[in-house]
């Protein structure tokens, strides 16, 4: 077979180096390096702040449930609403997709690790410590209240008078080095660290979203850093930058934000895009439909993503010849997409549908997506945004693809990847409890705010007076957002039971085809013990006895001799080309391995990391509180970064 | 494709991509500093002394030079040649840090421009500042090279530490040669 003549080499078991000692109880959290316990620090973390995002969202329903109500008032209702946006974005949806990525992307990979495990735990400290300070903002005088797009001069030193603004400010830089961090990790790890065969053309889709989304975060939150800084200057230094008074222009503050903003979208739901399209397939039992389609649809998804952001500003003044323009391309967006749609929707077709609640999200995602694109087509168009713009039908339209969308397709990642995390399934009768109420909800709050922005119920304000129209309709859209809420009581409680007395999971427990379902649930210290050759696109299905191979109980994972019997499908055309190129490729990859060999000492827990963001978030809390935190802040920081570069030459 | 990767360094990449932001970030800044041209304050080519500037991106550029001849030094085995490259790359970097603490000195305290009192103070000193601190963190870097360089760190099979940092460096002085065309040339 092509295995034995393209590498015998790898197949001498690569034993991996016993792991450092870890530290006892909870310091060994502090002081980790492992992806697995980041990603699931990530995840929690992201999933916590979900819950407070929410909470908060709960705040503007009760206050916007009855006309002229004065339950929040508009003080607090600006706070929440900047921090509801700020938290689901920031502090939510961005950080559980990193954090599923972080657990499942280098097992996906067969690798031991990301590329820079201390960097990574750097990442995630960054993402604690700057989320942490601007919520500290609740305690310490009042919330940022500009909007999470504080559109200047709102957030201007006269108008946003408390230290709120500062907070966002300096928890988003916190934050987005945070992210940038993150995602250049990513891009090394995808880029490196695949498994020998594991050639571009075969990895798992969230792998390829996720390295399209990480491209995206370097290239987006550049924009939004020199914004934030140019806003820092304004309010520290005193400089005019956003200061119309002094011949500023508030609306280069708008094209830098949505220059990162609408990158951001993407951010936030190429991820889930490609979870769904992994685990469509696998209880579809057919592989992806176009898969190189899907992948090029994702690239194109980015490209373009950059080349949109001024149709957030269509009724600022840019004129016909720009609106047109940012019009023409926004609706070019939408071919990727529908173009995706379809795959997935082929995907399903004629498969044998498994409905378990990590396909009822994905198949949720689906649906609402789409719905949540149809309005984003009609937004695209200039005269219909002057009307809808700055009302609810674009509240409903972007929660219909960031909810409908991403926060769908992260809880079909959680419900499929959480007996590979912890080692128990998510009960299926309260996961799917789950889902429909989620979805109900959801629509109940959502859909009929399409109906309030087109009767012309402005959004970001705190109330509005009875007999315009609005009341019906806002009332069933609080009752909505509570049923909404109460659907993640069962996801909660599912969790509680589940740890408690859930079904132990095997290493495959829904059948996957990518290699994470190859090794034990949850996996070992560096997830696998050989790291296996991988043949195809789907390694877990085509090749035989891979859970033995990668646990080093022998097996030779070559090719079922039955290829393409029962699942087979999508797979006649190509394959056999693949294989072909697999030789060599494979090689290559394998002399990478082998000479990469030493890195597989991989590094110890340390506290560096934490110390240093601790030392940044530090420097920026002074700059808020008392000058004297940033003394202690730098001097934190620079312990952490030398102790950080001091340790990368030990290696 | 799949060959070229495989041969691609970690770090390497990693560098490259960061460039990649830090070029996006620059971006956002110049941008900026265009959107701003000639709203308040005086005109750029009244209140900065050109040839003086002229001379001290003839410096950047030079060390660019002086850093291939570092890294060429390297992969010939001259450790020698690559501690004295090394360090005149650092000395012309601390030139060019030095000649512009004159140029903001003399903007002001003769010219009368600050960061608060025009948009061309904001945007100028914010633009070139930040680059000038890009510059005081190339030294930085490359000053822990040198000193590893001392310890005889490098080797003609190892010296990627020294190719990163050059590479940035290169990335700093082309954000400069961008800079010096777009606010002291047209």
């Amino acid at each position: 077979m092509v295995t034995t003549a393209a590498a015998p080499p790898v197949q001498a078991p690569e034993q991996v180096e016993a792991a450092p000692a870890a530290m006892p109880g909870w310091m060994s959290w502090l002081t980790t390096v492992d992806h697995k316990r980041i990603g699931i620090l990530y995840t929690v973390t992201g999933v916590l702040f979900f819950f407070v995002g929410g909470i908060e969202a709960l705040f503007m329903r009760t206050q916007l449930a009855l006309p002229a109500n004065t339950v929040l008032g508009g003080d607090w209702f600006n706070q929440i609403l900047t921090m509801h946006g700020t938290t689901m974005v920031f502090m939510a949806v961005m950080p559980i997709n990193v954090g599923l990525g972080n657990y499942i992307i280098p097992i996906m990979l067969g690798a031991h690790d990301m590329a820079y495990p201390r960097l990574n735990a750097m990442s995630y400290w960054l993402f604690l410590f700057g989320s942490l300070l601007m919520m500290g903002s609740f305690l310490s005088g009042g919330a940022p209240d500009a909007g999470w797009f504080g559109y200047a001069p709102l957030t201007a030193s006269q108008y946003a008078t408390t230290s709120g603004v500062d907070f966002w400010v300096l928890g988003l830089l916190i934050l987005g080095v945070g992210s940038m961090a993150g995602a250049f990790n990513f891009i090394v790890t995808i880029v490196k660290l695949r498994a020998p065969g594991l050639t571009f053309n075969r990895m798992p889709m969230f792998v390829w979203m996720t390295l399209i989304t990480s491209f995206l975060v370097i290239f987006a939150f550049p924009s939004i850093t020199a914004a934030l800084i140019l806003l820092m200057f304004d309010r520290y230094i005193g400089t005019s930058f956003y200061m119309v008074e002094q011949g500023g222009d508030p609306l280069l503050w708008q094209h830098l934000f949505w220059f990162f903003g609408h990158p951001e979208v993407y951010i936030m739901i190429l991820p889930p895009m490609g979870i769904i399209s992994d685990i469509l397939p696998t209880f579809s039992r057919k592989p992806l439909f176009g898969y190189p389609v899907v992948v090029y649809s994702g690239v194109a998804i980015g490209f373009l993503g950059f080349s949109v952001w001024a149709h957030h500003m269509f009724a600022v003044g840019m004129g016909p010849i720009a609106n047109a323009a940012f019009a023409t391309t926004s609706m070019f967006i939408a071919v990727p997409t529908g173009v995706k749609i379809f795959n997935w929707i082929a995907t399903m077709w004629g498969g044998a549908l498994r409905l378990t609640s990590a396909m009822l999200f994905a198949i949720g995602f689906v649906a609402m997506f789409i719905i949540g694109g149809i309005s984003g087509i009609a937004l695209a168009a200039p005269p219909l945004d002057f009307q809808a713009t700055d009302t609810y039908f674009v509240v409903a339209h972007f929660h219909y693809v960031l909810f409908g969308g991403s926060i769908f397709g992260i809880f079909a990642g959680v419900y499929y990847w959480y007996p590979k995390m912890f080692g128990r399934i998510l009960s299926e009768r309260l996961g799917k409890w789950h889902f429909w109420i989620m979805m109900l909800g959801f629509n109940i709050t959502f859909f009929p705010q399409h109906y309030l922005g087109l009767a012309g119920m402005p959004r970001r304000v705190y109330t509005y007076p009875t007999g315009m129209g609005f009341d019906d309709w806002n009332m069933v859209s609080t009752v909505g957002a509570y049923l909404l809420g109460s659907s993640f009581l069962l996801f909660i409680w599912n969790v509680i039971v589940t740890s408690r007395r859930g079904q132990r999971a095997s290493a495959d427990p829904w059948q996957g085809y990518s290699l994470e379902w190859a090794t034990s649930s949850p996996p070992t210290d560096h997830n696998f013990v050989v790291v296996p050759t991988v043949h195809s696109r789907h390694p877990m299905w085509d090749q035989r006895n891979l859970v033995a191979v990668v646990a080093g109980r022998g097996g030779d994972g070559s090719l079922m001799e039955a290829n393409g019997d029962g699942h087979g499908n999508g797979r006649g055309n190509g394959e056999s080309a693949a294989h072909g190129a697999m030789t060599e490729a494979g090689t290559h990859a394998v002399e990478e391995h082998h000479g990469g060999a030493h890195e597989l000492n991989l590094p110890g827990p340390t506290a560096f990391p934490i110390i240093l963001a601790l030392g940044v978030t530090l420097m920026g809390a002074g700059l808020i509180y008392h000058i004297l935190l940033s003394i202690v802040g730098l001097a934190f920081f620079l312990v952490g970064l030398i102790g950080f570069i001091w340790r990368t030459t030990q290696d | 494709m799949e060959e070229a990767v495989a041969r691609l360094d970690n770090r390497k990449l990693g560098v490259w991509a960061f460039i990649g932001s830090e070029s996006l970030f620059f971006a956002a800044l110049i941008g900026m500093y265009m959107v701003y041209r000639g709203r308040t304050g005086p005109p750029a080519h009244e209140a900065l002394d050109i040839n003086f500037t002229a001379a001290l991106a003839f410096i950047l550029l030079m060390s660019s030079l002086t850093m291939v001849l570092a890294l060429k030094a390297i992969r010939e085995g001259n450790q020698g040649g690559l501690r004295f490259w090394l360090g005149a790359t650092i000395f012309l970097g601390l030139c060019f840090l030095g000649g512009q603490v004159y140029e903001f000195y003399e903007l002001v305290h003769h010219e009368h421009v600050t960061i608060t009192n025009s948009l061309f103070g904001a945007s100028f000193f914010t633009l070139t500042g930040f680059h000038g601190t890009h510059v005081g963190v190339g030294v930085i870097w490359l000053g822990a090279v040198l000193f590893r360089a001392y310890k005889g760190g490098f080797t003609p099979q190892n010296y990627i530490a020294v190719e990163i940092a050059g590479l940035y460096w290169h990335f700093v002085d082309l954000v400069w040669v961008v800079i010096f065309t777009l606010i002291y040339l047209i």
